[in-house]
């Protein structure tokens, strides 16, 4: 790093900007050719395969573990509980000062919290042999009543501030109902939802010069380090994490028990060992979205101007951890009302720990708010879109803050512009298809957006070539590509001079792959210390051997940001095909209008969004966890029964967007990673709704559920369907 | 990279697996699945295990031409068969050179379909990718040969070709998962693909009918 000479190859023409330009994945060849090697890929000598039992109880303890006669069987090299694994913490501060997941502390004592609990770990030198040994080890339970049964009925639900606060409220509901018109007061449910990332969760341990090394998929390399150290209580800089390629993660992918028992067993053997969920195991230890059950209020003038917006909703937890799903939070942004109220309530059960599933809160909150608003426009007369853009607030409705950026008037007009809302008839079961029934629906959508501090590197090369260091993850979202365009658009260079490594904990503190903040946090690292190389290199520096690094942090600068309400936008718009015959639903088109930053590559946001968009089709139409209130154990706990989208299911969606910088960010960014997803499941619900005439107010829309709306009175018989159908609750 | 001896048990076996045109001498313990097999003894992991339950797709491979689940299949009944994975269906070398340090992938030639995934973006985190390709490659073959699928209209034998048609993919994809939900572009890549196929081969190739 010294400066003497003119630099041979000094970057001086800038070529036109990489930025919203079109670019194929830079790992692409990898990932198409099977090159591309995800954790479990990874080859090492002498590597050992762990495979973890879990608890066949749902709340009790463990009374005996009789692990001699796995000890005997071929290839087994060690098998670990409580009575000899490892001591770890789990009470130390992860991500964002909230508590790790409490599988962190698998194997500490004869408690079983939930059925699906990490109960032992058998190691063996083949993976067959582990598995092998998993089967046959008994473990013996001290079983106890459990309770797992989740209603939003339940008394013992009690408010919990998650990362927003729990109740916000402003106004008098009660007054405010009775000076109003119209009034809609109805009840919604989601179910349990799993993520189900295609690559099921793995982790590689081994010990080298005294240094732990691990190969993990994960959504964060430098925050699994940070954690696996604070749990097994070494020193910071002794433990290194790598995640170059992940099969997906939507939120489920941090430190789990897969992390901690490879480390277990690899400090017990001194050998690499590997530990990997099942699928079916990924359905108790990976986390999941609590089911939500959610009260929404509406009060309007005749005109639809909102009086009240009152939005509660309930949601379950473990009896180990306190997390909830606010998915009231969505009203905070989207409406105004003289009276607003939004809270969070949870239920502690014996089950698994829920955790953020792609739009943590949003998701199931926008299907209950944006199906009453879809209910309130029927009510007044008015077209939904309408009454949205009545109701489109001019500040933060409680927090009073400006809005950075709302273009969500924008989505809708252009939305309905190329979806040609203009045309419908807005009365319900009026247009048919042969003998599917056809409607279309509408729902907003909003994501938060924001920026975490995070550390990134940048090395010019004497041979012209620049390298990016930042601990990144690309999870699918094309994070690889997008951070090299913006670093060669800093740069002023075309982007294949740029080499981008992500991934490692050895590039510095960087936020996660989450929240939608990837691509906006670690751009805003990158730019500056990009921006100061080009700098430096215009002043003709010579380039040292071992090249020129510039670094960052971008804490000083974030924290420079003035208040504002930040957030993406879009409106969801679908077109259903019901057969009253069969209840089946087809998901004819979709279209998503979107608010969301500046797009840095188009080619694999669009791709983005419209995964988030087959997320929507698969929540309103397929997923379901089924629990078993008798064993608390789930039913069909695999990716045959439980439903994702398939290819069949997603005829066609197109997603585009506004022009919608973000203001005070140094590109522009938003996030495309979560809104997608959000209002979706509701345009469909109202889509069918306009198509059968019967409002579901339970996800997801299963024929069954569709025959019982059609067999009330031999149809559907407009308001009186909505007092409660066969079998289902009350509210549904 | 076994340190125990297989074969001083009696549930192992001694084998020859064909796999992308190479002869490969293994003893496997008779529970080991051809992706384990593959995955574990032959380090080709470009072959995926999503469910290992037949379920998701991930792990699709080709066996004597047509796609098969290699999860599904014991790698001692697999002797004899012509096994051809994700890094055999492009030309030599596509998916060569592949290890933790190599960036490119290989330098070797891709296959249409391959080449079509990466231009039309089909897929997002790749995992079910070479589930996809593998799939893709089949089915297209498949539909050229005749076979009817459960959206095709005609099935009657003496019926002509039907279209490709984006529901015919859609169809006859629906085994590989996509979690990712890049089913949009995967199906824009294997009908352009598809459709490429047909310009290159001449009117008395690859049909059946
Ligand atoms: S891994 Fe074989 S089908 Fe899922
Ligand atoms: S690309 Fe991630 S599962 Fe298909």
């Amino acid at each position: 790093m010294t400066s003497t000479v003119p630099a041979v190859t000094a970057p001086v023409t800038a070529p036109p900007t990489a930025l919203g330009t079109a670019r194929t994945r830079v790992e692409g060849r990898e990932k198409i050719t099977g090159a591309a090697r995800y954790t479990g890929d990874i080859p090492l000598t002498s590597l050992a395969h762990g495979s973890l039992v879990l608890s066949t109880i749902a709340r009790g303890r463990i009374r005996a573990v009789d692990d001699a006669a796995v000890r005997a069987m071929p290839g087994v090299v060690a098998v670990l509980h409580h009575l000899n694994a490892p001591r770890v913490r789990g009470d130390y501060p992860s991500i964002m000062g909230m508590a790790p997941d409490p599988t962190v502390r698998a194997f500490q004592d004869d408690r079983v919290p939930h059925w699906g609990w990490p109960v032992a770990l058998v190691v063996a030198e083949t993976p067959e042999q582990a598995r092998a040994g998993a089967d046959a080890l008994v473990v013996a339970y001290e079983a106890e009543p459990h309770d797992t049964d989740f209603s939003g009925e339940r008394t013992d639900a009690f408010a919990l501030d998650g990362v927003v606060p729990a109740t916000l409220a402003k106004g008098d509901e009660e007054a405010e109902l009775a000076a109003s018109a119209v009034v809609v007061d109805a009840s919604y449910t989601t179910p349990e939802e799993h993520h189900n990332p295609m690559e099921p969760h793995a982790a590689t341990a081994y010990w080298q010069d005294g240094r732990l090394e691990v190969l993990d998929s994960n959504q964060g390399a430098s925050w699994t380090a940070e954690d696996l150290a604070k749990a097994f209580e070494l020193e910071p800089g002794t433990v290194r994490v790598r995640s170059e390629h992940v099969g997906g993660g939507f939120g489920s992918k941090s430190v789990r028990v897969h992390q901690i028992a490879a480390v277990m067993a690899a400090t017990e053997l001194q050998r690499p060992v590997r530990v990997a969920m099942t699928r079916r195991q990924m359905f108790s230890l990976a986390g999941y979205r609590s089911p939500t059950d959610q009260r929404v209020r509406l009060g309007a003038d005749p005109d639809g101007r909102l009086r009240v917006l009152s939005h509660g909703s309930v949601s379950q937890t473990s009896s180990v951890y306190a997390f909830v799903e606010p998915a009231a939070a969505a009203g905070r942004v989207l409406y105004d009302a003289a009276a607003h109220r939004t809270s969070a309530q949870v239920v502690s059960l014996d089950v698994p720990t829920p955790t953020s599933m792609r739009a943590p809160g949003m998701a199931p909150g926008s299907f209950a708010l944006e199906s009453a608003l879809d209910e309130l426009a029927e009510r007044c007369g008015l077209d939904p879109i309408e009454l949205r853009l009545r109701n489109e607030p001019s500040a933060g409705p409680l927090s009073g803050l400006p809005f950075a950026g709302r273009n969500l008037r924008a989505c809708f007009e252009e939305g309905a512009r190329r979806f040609g809302w203009a045309d419908r008839d807005p009365r319900p079961r009026v247009r048919r298809d042969g003998r599917w029934l056809l409607g279309t629906g509408t729902a907003a959508a909003t994501f938060h957006a924001f920026a975490v501090p995070s550390t990134a590197a940048v090395t010019a090369w004497a041979d012209g070539t620049f390298t990016v260091r930042i601990a990144a993850a690309d999870i699918g979202t094309g994070a690889r590509t997008a951070l090299q365009i913006v670093a060669a658009d800093a740069l002023r260079v075309a982007p294949e001079r740029v080499q981008v490594r992500i991934g490692d904990s050895e590039f510095g503190p960087a936020w996660l792959a989450g929240g939608s903040a990837g691509t906006s946090s670690w751009a805003w690292a990158i730019t500056p210390a990009a921006g100061e190389l080009r700098e430096r290199l215009a002043l003709g520096v010579d380039i040292p051997a071992d090249g020129l690094t510039v670094r960052s942090d971008s804490t000083t600068a974030l924290a420079g940001q003035e208040p504002a309400e930040r957030h993406s936008y879009g409106a969801q718009f679908a077109e259903v095909a019901v057969d009253p015959g069969t209840g089946e639903v087809r998901v004819r088109r979709m279209l998503g209008m979107f608010a969301a930053g500046r797009i840095v590559n188009p080619l694999t946001a669009r791709n983005q969004l419209v995964g988030g968009m087959v997320w929507g089709i698969s929540m309103a139409l397929h997923e379901e966890a089924v629990r078993d209130v008798r064993s608390g154990s789930l039913v069909g706990a695999d990716l045959a029964g439980y439903h994702v989208a398939s290819h069949a299911d997603v005829a066609h969606i197109e997603a585009d967007w506004v022009d919608d910088p973000m203001p005070g960010d140094p590109i522009g960014i938003k996030g495309v990673g979560e809104i997608g997803v959000v209002g979706a499941a509701a345009a469909i619900a109202n889509a069918v709704r306009h198509a059968t005439g019967v409002r579901h107010r339970r996800l997801p829309i299963r024929p069954d559920r569709v025959l019982c709306g059609e067999s009330v009175d031999g149809g559907p018989a407009g308001e009186s369907l909505e007092r409660g159908l066969p079998g289902e609750s009350p509210d549904a | 990279m076994i340190t125990s001896d297989p074969t001083a048990s009696q549930t192992a076996g001694a084998i020859i697996l064909h796999v992308n045109g190479e002869k490969h001498a293994l003893t496997v313990d008779h529970r080991t699945t051809l992706l384990d097999a593959l995955r574990e003894r032959l380090d080709l992991t470009g072959t995926k295990k999503g469910c290992d339950h037949g379920q998701c797709g991930a792990c699709t491979l080709l066996v004597d031409g047509r796609r098969s689940l290699a999860c599904l299949q014991l790698a001692v009944a697999a002797e004899g068969r012509e096994i051809t994975t994700i890094e055999g269906v492009g030309g030599s070398g596509a998916g060569q050179g592949a290890g933790p340090g190599s960036e490119s992938g290989g330098q070797g030639e891709l296959h249409p379909v391959q080449q079509a995934f990466l231009e039309f973006d089909g897929f997002q985190c790749g995992y079910c990718t070479p589930g996809q390709i593998c799939s893709a490659i089949a089915m297209i073959e498949e539909h050229a040969a005749g076979w009817p699928s459960a959206v095709t209209d005609d099935v009657h034998p003496e019926a002509a070709p039907q279209p490709l048609t984006p529901e015919e993919i859609r169809e006859r994809m629906s085994g590989n998962l996509c979690r990712c939900g890049a089913y949009m572009s995967i199906v824009q890549a294997v009908g352009y693909a598809a459709g490429a196929r047909h310009t290159h081969s001449g009117p008395d190739e690859g049909s059946a009918a």
